[in-house]
């Protein structure tokens, strides 16, 4: 891929900084500029316009941007693109950069020796990699080849996938593999001049044969053997792999890249590497654990930042517009309905997120339309991180095969992430930073993290982390500004023992040390969330007695005392368990729903109680 | 004034549609500019490479990958007969030769020492490109196509599944009608039917089952795609099931009443030849389902010249007629009468840029400027 040029900047002279994300659904523009120190100041948002007749991006960034015209009254676009005082000495911003996620999902074949060994291993691989499994071909299988070539060709993936032998075992298949590929030749589905990323991911020595039948078509990416031997499974190399052509993928192939390239002042960044490079500097400034998350329309992108190793996933088709629908497929209508806290006819709420998914730009105007979105938002988390906590595991490496590829609780107990160790929550993207009210947001993410222990949760303030991530290639010190000052919204902090008990028993008590020396004492049974307001920037002391059965971060049934931080939210104690279980009874579930979304306050009293048939 | 530009479905009563019709590969175009073509009219024949059988022949002589080459009597880019032998053993003293023939008619394509296969490339195929709609050729795409040009309706459909197909229109219920079975009888056989808020799978069924090419709807439930198709949309990216029928909705999933514009200009049309597509894709490069009915009847100053350029140009401004497109006022068609600049809250406490639309009953609600579409007329 061809690079901007370097570019020499000023940063000591600028003052005003527009910087865009140009995400699957909505195009976010955010104006910044330098008073005292460097502000947000205001956001314009449209659709992304990869829509006939506005087959075009930068007709997305016009609108949003024209949005922060109107506010601010200055003039920023011209015909040719976005004003930069340099040029016209008086409108426009000295600083113009962009994010993009607007390219669309990656679509995966996968060719190999044996259906079972490659299918599970491919997903594997694909997993948190960004990329969706459209087929997966055997050489073992009854197909006769002709079809398999037949099929290969009517698919027209975005990436191929070759694996199939161990290492030092016979080169036959692995190179038939290729053969296929050769013979099929494949169109891209963007570009006819681009040649197909091809990733072979097989026996070692095969390699050379390999090189020799495809270097000339293909893009051709040779990693690590997938399954070195028959018991072990190596998928970091190819998911590696994967996740950099994903990158690459989202932000370029959208119509109107090539015009919004020639706008902007800097490469445009992936909106996930923007996100994660935030989610980063917050875990190396304050040198703790950080788990965050961008919710998008298309993907759900989970980071995690533990012990200082980073880790990203990018779980392809669960979002919350064009995957929408998806996420209902994956994780079953059970799953997404026991958020719900009241009826509804199950077939207009699958026709709702249909709805969505074809119109995925539109925005809840109704409570219910609202608190079904956020049933979604949970279990679309719930899955990410799920597929995250497989990729984050102790041994990077082979490692014996497992079997079922989506056992939760063989990747929860393959994963070095230790939840009651996690410092941090994060959450951005749009439902999340658009909730209406904060406390929205922060259930949504402890409903689906589950923290355990004292976890701090913050926000992305109204969705800008991917843009201060490329804004900080040029001028990390407004960057740094923005991010501590306008960027983090501090909900609060959770505290949530780890264990289960009967209803009704005294799962904690707290003694809170409030700012003014008085002492707070709350006591928690379980199945019980409730909060107590401390403001943001207020630290208070907490002594917290946990029953025999749980565990706080100090061991079961041990006590603690710890420093936590206040926020919009205020202080979360959570006394729902570990994990974290709804009544199975359909009145009971509801009604236990209530009770946690009123003791937080999570919607208006009088909807909630409407849902309570009050 | 502030803008919108909010992607929009087209409903037009008249208009130049043009087509392009080109074959995926080079191929010879039979006709030319200002030629009349029909729906089935072969604009344009080429030839793919045929099937590849691969044959592992190293195995059936008996011998080593590393010597097929030497047993080969052909070699790359040979034609092969079926029934001619192409690769022979020496066997040993003369003794246990043995010797392959080919099944079928092509030419060589491979021979892998290393895994021992060949690779024989049957004779090519034929594909061909039609015209899909009936009008006038008014360019040739040397050695791909053509573009056909033809005056008449169009109407985009928000989703649909199956592939191009054309038949007569026949109005089968009224905009609010459920379709079930009981609607669908042996006269609908090669038509397009038109008409309810919904398809149950029952009338899709059926359908599929006597012929029809196309069933047009205000909605249908996800549950009966689901159930028809035997596997649930994930991901709303259609045009190739594998079924006969073409499905396209106009309005969205569930009970949606089609609207009565979409409905009154389809009745008017009523007998006329239809082609309709019903691929949709929803990502980046959308595509969306159509109605064509190509119109002989139209007088110039019928005929909408509306440019995408046009469109282009004003976005959403007061006076464009719109759909909302999401509870509480979702199918209802209005005008914009303001689009203030200030955000605005909703019943679900979020700040939002909103539209004020006058709906067709003359009643004014608040809707945010996201839920709603423009309708192209």
């Amino acid at each position: 891929m061809q690079r901007k040029k370097a570019k020499k900047f000023d940063i000591d002279k600028m003052e005003i900084i527009l910087a865009t994300d140009c995400g699957s659904t909505t195009t976010k523009a955010r104006l910044f500029m330098k008073k005292d120190r460097w502000r947000y100041v205001c956001s314009g948002e449209a659709p992304t316009t990869v829509e006939r007749p506005y087959e075009d991006v930068t007709m997305g960034v016009r609108n949003a941007v024209r949005e922060i015209e109107e506010l601010t009254g200055l003039k920023l676009l011209a015909e040719q693109g976005i004003i930069k005082r340099s040029s016209s000495g008086k409108d426009g911003v000295d600083l113009y950069v962009s994010t993009s996620s607007a390219g669309g999902g990656l679509q995966m074949v996968v060719i190999g020796a044996t259906k079972s060994i490659t299918a599970e291993s491919a997903n594997r691989a694909a997993l948190g990699g960004g990329a969706i499994v459209m087929d997966v071909m055997a050489i073992s299988d009854n197909v006769p080849l002709y079809k398999k070539i037949e099929k290969m060709r009517h698919l027209r993936p975005d990436i191929v996938l070759i694996s199939g032998g161990t290492d030092g075992g016979a080169t036959t298949q692995p190179v038939q593999a290729s053969e296929i590929l050769k013979l099929s030749d494949p169109k891209p589905r963007f570009g006819q001049d681009f040649k197909l990323p091809v990733i072979y991911a097989g026996n070692v020595d095969a390699r050379e044969k390999i090189k020799e039948i495809l270097a000339d078509k293909f893009s051709l990416t040779i990693v690590d053997n997938l399954r070195p031997t028959v018991e072990l499974e190596n998928t970091d190399a190819a998911r590696d792999a994967i996740q950099k052509l994903f990158m690459e993928h989202v932000m370029s192939h959208a119509p109107g890249y090539d015009k919004l390239k020639k706008w902007v002042d800097t490469d445009i960044m992936p909106t996930p590497r923007g996100e994660g490079m935030m989610f980063k500097l917050i875990a190396d400034t304050y040198s703790i654990n950080v788990i965050g998350v961008g919710l998008g329309g298309a993907t759900t992108n989970i980071y995690s930042i533990f012990d200082g190793k980073f880790v990203r996933s990018v779980s392809a088709n669960l979002g919350m517009s064009y995957s929408i629908r998806n996420v209902l497929r994956e994780a079953g209508k059970d799953n997404i309905l026991r958020w719900i806290p009241f009826d509804l006819d199950v077939d207009e709420f699958c026709d709702m997120l249909s709805n969505k998914m074809i119109r995925p730009t539109t925005i809840p105007q109704t409570l219910e339309e609202l608190v079904m979105e956020h049933a979604v938002a949970r279990e679309a988390i719930r899955l990410a991180f799920m597929h995250h906590k497989y990729i984050a595991r102790g041994l990077r490496g082979v490692r014996p095969v497992i079997k079922g590829l989506f056992d939760v609780s063989v990747a929860g107990k393959e994963t070095y992430i230790d939840m009651l160790r996690v410092d941090l929550i994060g959450g951005t993207g749009g439902l999340l930073s658009h909730a209406p009210r904060r406390v929205q947001s922060a259930l949504v993410l402890i409903d689906s993290f589950e923290p355990e222990g004292i976890t701090y949760l913050i926000q992305d303030s109204v969705f800008m982390m991917p843009h201060l991530g490329v804004l900080s290639t040029v001028h990390p010190n407004a960057a740094l500004e923005i991010f501590e000052h306008d960027c983090l919204v501090p909900l609060g902090t959770c505290i949530a023992p780890k264990g289960q008990a009967e209803k009704e028993t005294e799962v904690m008590s707290v003694d809170i040390k409030m700012p003014d020396e008085t002492v707070k004492k709350e006591t928690v049974r379980f199945g019980e969330i409730k909060c107590v307001p401390i403001p943001a920037e207020t630290e208070v002391e907490v002594k917290i007695d946990v029953h025999r059965n749980f565990d706080v971060g100090a061991g079961k049934g041990d006590s603690m005392v710890s420093k936590v931080k206040g926020g919009v939210v205020g202080l979360i104690l959570d006394g729902r368990g570990r994990p974290l279980q709804l009544p199975t009874d359909e009145k009971e579930r509801k009604r236990t729903l209530l009770k946690w979304l009123t003791a937080l306050k999570a919607y208006p009293e009088e909807f909630l109680k409407k849902c309570g048939g009050e | 004034m502030s803008y919108a530009y909010t992607p929009g479905l087209q409903i037009k009563k008249a208009t130049i549609i043009r087509k392009t019709r080109i074959l995926p590969v080079k191929g010879k175009v039979l006709v030319k500019e200002g030629d009349i073509v029909k729906n089935e009219t072969v604009i344009a024949r080429s030839h793919v490479p045929g099937d590849v059988i691969m044959v592992p022949l190293a195995y059936r002589l008996g011998i080593l990958p590393s010597d097929l080459r030497k047993a080969m009597l052909k070699k790359e880019g040979d034609i092969v007969k079926k029934g001619e032998v192409i690769a022979r053993t020496k066997g040993f003293l003369g003794l246990g030769k043995s010797e392959y023939k080919s099944e079928v008619d092509g030419s060589i394509e491979l021979i892998s020492d290393v895994t021992g296969m060949v690779a024989i490339r049957e004779a090519p195929r034929p594909i061909e490109v039609r015209a899909y709609i009936p009008g006038k050729v008014v360019e040739v795409i040397p050695d791909f196509g053509a573009v056909v040009e033809t005056t008449g309706a169009f109407v985009q459909g928000i989703f649909g599944f199956g592939g191009e197909r054309w038949g007569e229109l026949m109005i089968i219920a009224e905009p609010d009608e459920v379709v079930t079975e009981k609607h669908i009888g042996k006269d609908c056989t090669g038509k397009i039917l038109v008409g309810g808020c919904s398809i149950r799978g029952d009338a899709l069924k059926k359908a599929e089952s006597i012929g029809v090419k196309g069933i047009i709807s205000g909605g249908i439930r996800s549950r009966d795609v689901t159930e028809f198709l035997g596997y649930e949309i994930g991901v709303a990216i259609t045009g190739h099931e594998p079924t006969n029928l073409t499905c396209i909705i106009t309005e969205g999933f569930g009970e949606m009443k089609m609207s009565r514009r979409t409905y009154d200009l389809l009745k008017s049309l009523e007998g006329k030849l239809a082609s309709i597509n019903g691929a949709t894709q929803i990502r980046a490069g959308v595509i969306r389902p159509e109605i064509i009915v190509p119109r002989e009847d139209v007088k110039d100053e019928e005929i909408s010249l509306k440019t995408e350029d046009e469109h282009l140009k004003f976005g959403m401004t007061i006076g464009t007629r719109v759909r909302i497109i999401r509870n509480p006022y979702f199918g209802k068609l209005g005008k914009i009468v303001g689009l203030p600049p200030e955000l605005q809250k909703l019943e679900t406490e979020s700040y939002a840029r909103v539209a004020e639309v006058e709906l067709d009953d003359g009643s004014r609600v608040i809707v945010p400027r996201a839920n709603v579409e423009i309708v192209e007329e």
